[in-house]
C-alpha cells in the first residue's frame, strides 16, 4: 500500500541482484524516497568512507506517493555520500523514471560495491540482471537510453544514466533519466561513475495500490484543484516555468552575477523566462515550444525548447535542432548571469549538453563563473584554458567549455572538480562561491537574508531546495516576510527545512509548496498509507530526517565551521539595488537556529533531541 | 430473396449476419455440418485447455441469437449443386437459392501414412475431435502432435497446458515455416523445448503401431516413441469434394472475383474455402485465417443482398501464443523484391522483431515476444502510409514502430 | 447524442494521470502499463499524443472475435470486452488496425478503452482539457472514421 514494500540490492562486486523487504519499521518513522534511504545509509555505510571507493553505495528510492495519480508523484532521489561535499547527498528527479521502478514492484535500489567491468542493471518487474556495458562506456546519457531500448527491443524502458562526466570523474557529474530530468546535485553520478554503473534501465507493468483508493481520489482530486487555483502553481509556472523568476529575483537584487560579484544582472531580462516566450528575430521562432509535465504533475513547469539552427551553436550539428529540456531558472541564471552571459540560445544549448553528458549546471556554470572571475584576475591565462578565453560574457567559452567538462577533456577537466578545488588549486579558495564544496544556486544572500541561513545549514552544501524561504521571503508564500531582515529567519529555515525533507520523503515534488502545505499533503499520504498521517507526524519524520542528516555528517567529519558562507557574502556589501550596502548577516541567525533545533553551540544535536525524534 | 448460407463457422455466420442486416425480408437458411449451434474453431484449444467449456466456442453467445434474426439453422451435409435449377441437394432434401454461398472451410489433411486410421489417432478440428482428444490427453500421457504449423502449435499449447509428455514431430525444418521465418521459428522451438515440449523439426513421421502405451510411433530418424496419443495437424484441404462436376471453378480453393462470387453467378464463397484476392501479393489465394474469413463472410453478405463492394484483398495475418511467447506475422513478412528489412533479435529474451518495407511503405512483419500496439502493423501495411523520416528512425530501432505510426496516421489531429 | 472522446495533442503535457485514472478504473491499481489509453511522447517535437480506440464503426475487433466476447454498449457506442467470453485467442489484436486492443498477460484476456460506461475517468483526470468527452461531431472523428473506412480492405 502506497510502499511497494520491496527493495533490489545490488552487489556490483558480486554481480549479484537480491530483493528484500522493505524495512516497514524505518518505513514509519521516515516514510520514504529521501528520508527512508538516508536511513539505510546512514545506518550502513561508515559516514568517513571515501565518496568515490567501493564502500560507498548508491541508493534510488521512490516514496510512498511516486506513481500514484498524487499531483507530481513521480519523483524519485537518489542517495549516497557526496564527492562534490563530503557530505551526505540526497538528488530529487522528476521525469518518469520513478514510478517506473515503483510499477516494477519495488521503492528502492542499494547498489554496493564496483563492478569489476562497465555494467548496467536491466530491471523488468521480477528480473533484475546486470548487464555488460562495454559498448556504452564513454555514450552519452541519451546515446545510452536509445542503445538500451532498442536492445532491449522496448522503447517503453525508462533509462536513468550518467555520461562520460559521470565516468571520469567529473565532481558534480548528476545522473539523467528521460533526457532531461536530473539528480543534479553533489556529484552522485560520480559516485555511480566509480561503481561502474552506466545506467538502470527500467520497465514496470505491476502498479502501484494505495490504502483507501475512494479517499485517496477524493484527496488528491481536491489537492490538484488547490494547485490549479493558486496563480503560481496553476498558472505562474504552467506558462513561464520556474524562469519567471529572473527578472523578479533581478529586482530584488538577489541575482548573484559574475561570481557574485554583482547581485544584479544587466541582461537579467534576455535570459529570462518572458524572452524565452518571444519570437527570434533570427528564425522567427520562439525559444520555448511546450511545456512537459513530469509523471503526475499537474503543474507541468518543465520547459521544452528548441534552438535556433543558425545559431553558432549548433550550425551543422542537426543532433541539436530537436526540441529538448529548456532552461529552468537555476540553469539559466548558472549558466547565464553567474558568468555574465546573455545569450538566450547559448544558454540553452549548454543546458541540453548538461543533460546530454550528465553535469550539474548550477555547479558547472558556478565554477565557470568562478574560473572567469580568475581569469579576470590573470591568475589563469590562455595557457591553462588550451587558448580559450574565459572572459565574462562569453557564451562561446560557455559552448566550448559545456562539452569539454561533459567529456572530461582539456580544460573542462579543471572545471569538472568543482568551485573549491579549482580555486584552490589556483591559490584562491575565497572565490569559490559555495558551502561545503557544493556552489550556490540563483539566490545571494545579502539580498535574501534567510537564504544565507538556508545555505549554511544546508546538509549536502549550499542548496535552495532544503528550505526555499525564497517563497516567503520574496513571494510571500505562505507568509511574507522581509527579505532584508534577520529577525524569525531561525524559524522559518527550521520550519521550511522541516516540510521540505518530509516532502522529499514522500515522492511528491517539493514546488507543490506553492499551494500546498503539509495540511493538503497530509491527507493524500494517510490515503495511500496504513498507520494515520497527520500534518504533525509527517513534521517530526522532516525533523527526523533534518537530524539523521546532520547526525551523519557530523560523524562523517563536518563540523559548525561548515555551516558558513564565503567571505565576499560576509564582507563585500551589494553594490547595487534594493539590498545594496548590504551583507549576509548569518552570525546572527546561526545561533539561534542551532537553539531552535535543539543542537549546541556547536551546531550538535542535543541528547533530549535525539531521544525525541528517536534518533 | 432465398439466401442459402452453407457452413456454420465465422464466414457463414457473417455473411447471414450482413444479409439480414441489409435486407430485412430476405429467406436465410444457414447450414451447418455438425450438431452443435455455429461455434469457432480457433476457441477448440482453449476448451481443450480446459478454459471454456462448450458454450464458450460458440461463435454467438445468445441461443436465441439466430432466431431473432429470422436466420434458419439447419443441419445438414451437401452431397452436390445444380447451378442452372439453383438448388443445393443435401443429405436430406434439397434446397433452393436465389443467392448461394459456399462456407465449407477446410478440413484436416490426412498424409498418407501407415498407421493413421488406428484408435488414438486424431485430429483436432472438430467439438467432436477435441472430447476424444480430451480423453486421451490425461497428464503425463505420452503424445505425440504431428505438424507445427500455425494450428498444430495452436493445439500444442493446449496439449501442453494439460500436462501431457509432449513431443512434437515437424517435417520441416522449423516450427511454423509459413507464418515465421527461421530465426523466429528458431525461437519458438527453443522456447518450447524450455517448457518441456520436445520438437523434432527435420522430422517425419514414417509409421503408426500399436504399443504398450495404445501407439508406437516410428520417426524418420529410425526411432519409435510410445504415444497414448497422436494428433495430427499436418495442413487442411478446402472442402470442395461435393462440388465435383457442378461447374464452380477451383484451384487450391474456390476461386472468386473482388465480389467474392465465384464462376458461377450467384454463387458465392468465402472463408477458408475461398481463393480470393490477397492484399499482399494482389494474387488469388486461400489464406484461411479467422479475421479474413469474417470479412470475407461480410463482403459476401453485401454482395449477396445486393450492395456491389468490392474486396481490396485479404492480408495474411497470424497471432499465435505459444506457452506464453505471443507471436505474429503480418503480409509479406519475407521481403518483397526491392523492399528492405529492419530486424532486432534478442535470442536470450526471445524476442524478435522483423519488419519488411518497400520504399518508405510497410509491407510486412515477423515479431516474437510482441509488445503492444500489434494491430497497428496491420494498420500501416493496409493503408500504405508513407512512413517519411519515421522510416530512418525504424531502420535504427524496429520496436518503435507505434511510434511511428501515431505520428504518422493518428497523431495529426490538430 | 452520442459521444467520443476528444483528443488535442497540443494541449498534452505528459503528465499521464490519464493512464492513471484509466488503469485504476479498471483495474484497481495505479498502472500505466495496464491504461488503455497511452500517452505517445515525442521528444524532439516537444508533443504528447494520448491515444485510444476511436470505437470506430467498423469494429474490426469485434468483428474476428471468434466467441462474441466484444459487443456495442448500446447507450454509448463503445466496443465492449466481456471478460468472461474471451478466450485470450488474440485475434482481435491483429485485426484493429490502430492497434488499440491489447493482450493482457495477467489476466489472459484482452483489453480495450469502454469509455467506462459513458463517464471517461481519463477526460475527468485530463488537468489540462487534451482529452475531453464530447458529441461526436465534435472530435473530427469523422476523420478518423473515414481514414478508417479508407484503411478497410473489405469495404
Amino acid at each position: 500500500m502506497g510502499w511497494a514494500g520491496k527493495i533490489l540490492r545490488v552487489d556490483l562486486a558480486k554481480g549479484s541482484c537480491t530483493p528484500e523487504p522493505l524495512n516497514a519499521k524505518w518505513a514509519a518513522e521516515y516514510l520514504g524516497q529521501r528520508g527512508l534511504a538516508s536511513k539505510y545509509l546512514a545506518t550502513e555505510i561508515d559516514p568517513k568512507v571515501d565518496p568515490l571507493s567501493p564502500a560507498n553505495k548508491l541508493i534510488f528510492a521512490t516514496g510512498p506517493l511516486t506513481g500514484t495519480a498524487a499531483s507530481t508523484g513521480g519523483r524519485y532521489s537518489v542517495i549516497t555520500k557526496g564527492p562534490l561535499t563530503g557530505a551526505i547527498a540526497c538528488s530529487n528527479s522528476g521525469g518518469y523514471w520513478g514510478p517506473e521502478l515503483k510499477n516494477a514492484g519495488w521503492d528502492m535500489i542499494i547498489f554496493e560495491g564496483k563492478a569489476k567491468k562497465p555494467v548496467y542493471l536491466f530491471l523488468e518487474d521480477d528480473r533484475a540482471e546486470l548487464v555488460p556495458a562495454g559498448d556504452l562506456w564513454g555514450q552519452t546519457v541519451w546515446a545510452t537510453e536509445a542503445a538500451i531500448r532498442a536492445k532491449h527491443q522496448d522503447p517503453q524502458i525508462r533509462v536513468s544514466a550518467i555520461g562520460k562526466a559521470g565516468e571520469m570523474g567529473v565532481m558534480f557529474a548528476c545522473i539523467v533519466n528521460d533526457q532531461h530530468r536530473a539528480a543534479g546535485r553533489s556529484g552522485v553520478g560520480a559516485v555511480m561513475g566509480s561503481k561502474n554503473l552506466k545506467a538502470v534501465a527500467v520497465r514496470g507493468s505491476q502498479g502501484v495500490r494505495v490504502r483507501d483508493a475512494k479517499a485517496f481520489f477524493e484527496a488528491t482530486t481536491k489537492g490538484k484543484a488547490t494547485l490549479a487555483a493558486n496563480p503560481v502553481t496553476g498558472q505562474g509556472l504552467t506558462t513561464y516555468g520556474t524562469n519567471i523568476l529572473m527578472n523578479v529575483i533581478n529586482e530584488v537584487g538577489a541575482l548573484p552575477t559574475r561570481n557574485h560579484r554583482d547581485v544584479q544582472f544587466e541582461g537579467a531580462r534576455k535570459i529570462s523566462a518572458e524572452a524565452m516566450h518571444e519570437k527570434r528575430p533570427t528564425d522567427g521562432k520562439a525559444n520555448l515550444v511546450h511545456n512537459q509535465a513530469c509523471f503526475g504533475c499537474t503543474i507541468a513547469c518543465g520547459r521544452m525548447s528548441q534552438l535556433d539552427k543558425g545559431h553558432f551553436t549548433v550550425v551543422n550539428r542537426p543532433q541539436y535542432w530537436g526540441a529538448s529540456g529548456g532552461l529552468e531558472y537555476e540553469n539559466a541564471w548558472s549558466l547565464g548571469a553567474a558568468a555574465g552571459i546573455d545569450d538566450l540560445e547559448a544558454l540553452t544549448f549548454a543546458n541540453f549538453l548538461c543533460n546530454e553528458h550528465g553535469i550539474d549546471p548550477i555547479s558547472f556554470g558556478a565554477t565557470l563563473g568562478a574560473a572567469m572571475e580568475l581569469y579576470d584576475m590573470g591568475v589563469i591565462t590562455t595557457k591553462e584554458t588550451g587558448g580559450i578565453e574565459l572572459k565574462f560574457g562569453s557564451a562561446q567559452a560557455l559552448a566550448t567549455l559545456v562539452e569539454l567538462t561533459g567529456k572530461a577533456e582539456g580544460f573542462g577537466k579543471e572545471l569538472g572538480l568543482g568551485s573549491k578545488r579549482l580555486c584552490a588549486k589556483y591559490g584562491h579558495p575565497e572565490l569559490s562561491m559555495s558551502v561545503k564544496g557544493q556552489e550556490f544556486p540563483a539566490y545571494d544572500s545579502r539580498g535574501i537574508q534567510g537564504m544565507g541561513l538556508t545555505y549554511a545549514t544546508s546538509n549536502r552544501g549550499a542548496c535552495h531546495l532544503r528550505s526555499y524561504t525564497v517563497a516567503s521571503e520574496v513571494l510571500g508564500t505562505p507568509v511574507k516576510t522581509d527579505p532584508l531582515a534577520t529577525e524569525g529567519k531561525a524559524a522559518l529555515v527550521k520550519a521550511f527545512q522541516d516540510a521540505t525533507a518530509a516532502v522529499d520523503s514522500s515522492g511528491l515534488c517539493v514546488f507543490t509548496t506553492f499551494g500546498w502545505t503539509l495540511d493538503d499533503i497530509a491527507p493524500q499520504i494517510d490515503a495511500a498509507l496504513p498507520g494515520g498521517w497527520t500534518t504533525q507526524r509527517l513534521l517530526d519524520v522532516g525533523e527526523r530526517v533534518w537530524n539523521l542528516e546532520r547526525q551523519f555528517n557530523l560523524a562523517a567529519g563536518l563540523t559548525a565551521k561548515d555551516d558558513t558562507l564565503p567571505k565576499r557574502l560576509l564582507t563585500e556589501p551589494a553594490k547595487t539595488g534594493p539590498a545594496k550596502g548590504k551583507v549576509n548577516e548569518l552570525g546572527k541567525m546561526l545561533p539561534e537556529y542551532y537553539e531552535l533545533r535543539g543542537w549546541s553551540k556547536d551546531g550538535v544535536p542535543n541528547k533530549d533531541t535525539l531521544k525525541r525524534l528517536g534518533l | 430473396m432465398k439466401a442459402v448460407i452453407l457452413g456454420a463457422g465465422p464466414a457463414g455466420v457473417t455473411a447471414a449476419e450482413t444479409i439480414r442486416a441489409h435486407n430485412p425480408k430476405a429467406r436465410i437458411t444457414l447450414v451447418g455440418d455438425e450438431p452443435h449451434p455455429p461455434y469457432g474453431r480457433m476457441a477448440i484449444p482453449y476448451l481443450l485447455s480446459g478454459r471454456i467449456d462448450e458454450a464458450g466456442t460458440h461463435l454467438r453467445a445468445d441461443p436465441d441469437h439466430y432466431r431473432n434474426l429470422g436466420i434458419t439453422l439447419k443441419t445438414g451435409r451437401a452431397l452436390g449443386l445444380d447451378a442452372k435449377a439453383r438448388t443445393l441437394a443435401l443429405e436430406k432434401g434439397e434446397l433452393a437459392y436465389d443467392a448461394l454461398l459456399i462456407a465449407t472451410g477446410a478440413k484436416p489433411v490426412k498424409p498418407k501414412i501407415k498407421g493413421l486410421n488406428l484408435p488414438g489417432v486424431h485430429h483436432c478440428w472438430t467439438l467432436a475431435d477435441a472430447r476424444a482428444i480430451a480423453a486421451l490427453a490425461r497428464k503425463g500421457e505420452p503424445v505425440v502432435l504431428m505438424g507445427a504449423g500455425f494450428i498444430g502449435t495452436i493445439i500444442l499449447e493446449a496439449l501442453a497446458l494439460r500436462g501431457v509428455s509432449l513431443t512434437v514431430v515437424e517435417q520441416a525444418d522449423r516450427m511454423v515455416p509459413r507464418m515465421m521465418d527461421a530465426k523466429a521459428g528458431a525461437l519458438l522451438k527453443r522456447w518450447c523445448q524450455a517448457q518441456g515440449v520436445k520438437v523434432l523439426t527435420g522430422t517425419s513421421i514414417a509409421g503408426v503401431e500399436k504399443g504398450p502405451k495404445g501407439l508406437a510411433v516410428t520417426l524418420s530418424t529410425g526411432k519409435t516413441i510410445p504415444a497414448a496419443l497422436l494428433v495430427v495437424a499436418a495442413g487442411v484441404a478446402p472442402n470442395i469434394g461435393f462440388l465435383k462436376g457442378s461447374g464452380v471453378k477451383a484451384k487450391q480453393g474456390l476461386l472468386v472475383d473482388a465480389h467474392l462470387e465465384t464462376s458461377l453467378p450467384g454463387i458465392f464463397a468465402a472463408g477458408d474455402v475461398a481463393q480470393g484476392l490477397d492484399f499482399t501479393t494482389g494474387a488469388l489465394a486461400v489464406n484461411a485465417i479467422q479475421p479474413g474469413a469474417v470479412a470475407q463472410g461480410r463482403l459476401a453478405g453485401l454482395n449477396m443482398a445486393g450492395e456491389r463492394v468490392a474486396d481490396r484483398g485479404q492480408l495474411a495475418m497470424n497471432v499465435l501464443d505459444t506457452l506464453g511467447l505471443v507471436s505474429a506475422s503480418f503480409g509479406a513478412w519475407d521481403g518483397v523484391d526491392g523492399g528492405w528489412r529492419s530486424a532486432a533479435l534478442d535470442r536470450d529474451n526471445f524476442r524478435y522483431t522483423r519488419l519488411e518495407f518497400l520504399g518508405d511503405r510497410l509491407v510486412g512483419a515477423n515479431l516474437v515476444g510482441i509488445g503492444p500496439h500489434v494491430g497497428m502493423v496491420r494498420g500501416l501495411i493496409e493503408t500504405g502510409t508513407r512512413l517519411g523520416a519515421w522510416a530512418k528512425t525504424l531502420k535504427r530501432d524496429p520496436n518503435r514502430l507505434p511510434e511511428a505510426y501515431v505520428a504518422t496516421l493518428a497523431g495529426r489531429r490538430d | 447524442m452520442q459521444r467520443s472522446l476528444m483528443i488535442e495533442p497540443v494541449k498534452c503535457t505528459g503528465c499521464k494521470q490519464c493512464e492513471m485514472a484509466c488503469s485504476m478504473t479498471h483495474e484497481g491499481v495505479f498502472n500505466p502499463a495496464r491504461s488503455r489509453i497511452r500517452v505517445f511522447e515525442f521528444h524532439a517535437e516537444a508533443r504528447f499524443v494520448p491515444y485510444t480506440c476511436t470505437q470506430c464503426a467498423q469494429a474490426w475487433c469485434q468483428q474476428a472475435c471468434p466467441v462474441e466476447a466484444i459487443s456495442v454498449d448500446a447507450a454509448t457506442g463503445a466496443k465492449v470486452v466481456k471478460e468472461a467470453r474471451c478466450v485470450g485467442c488474440k485475434v482481435c489484436t491483429i485485426a484493429c488496425p490502430f492497434g488499440t486492443v491489447n493482450y493482457v498477460r495477467a489476466t489472459g484476456k484482452v483489453a480495450k478503452c469502454d469509455l467506462c460506461g459513458g463517464d471517461p475517468a481519463c477526460a475527468k483526470a485530463c488537468p489540462t482539457q487534451a482529452i475531453t468527452y464530447v458529441d461526436s461531431d465534435w472530435t473530427g472523428l469523422e476523420r478518423m472514421r473515414a481514414w478508417a473506412a479508407k484503411a478497410t480492405a473489405t469495404a
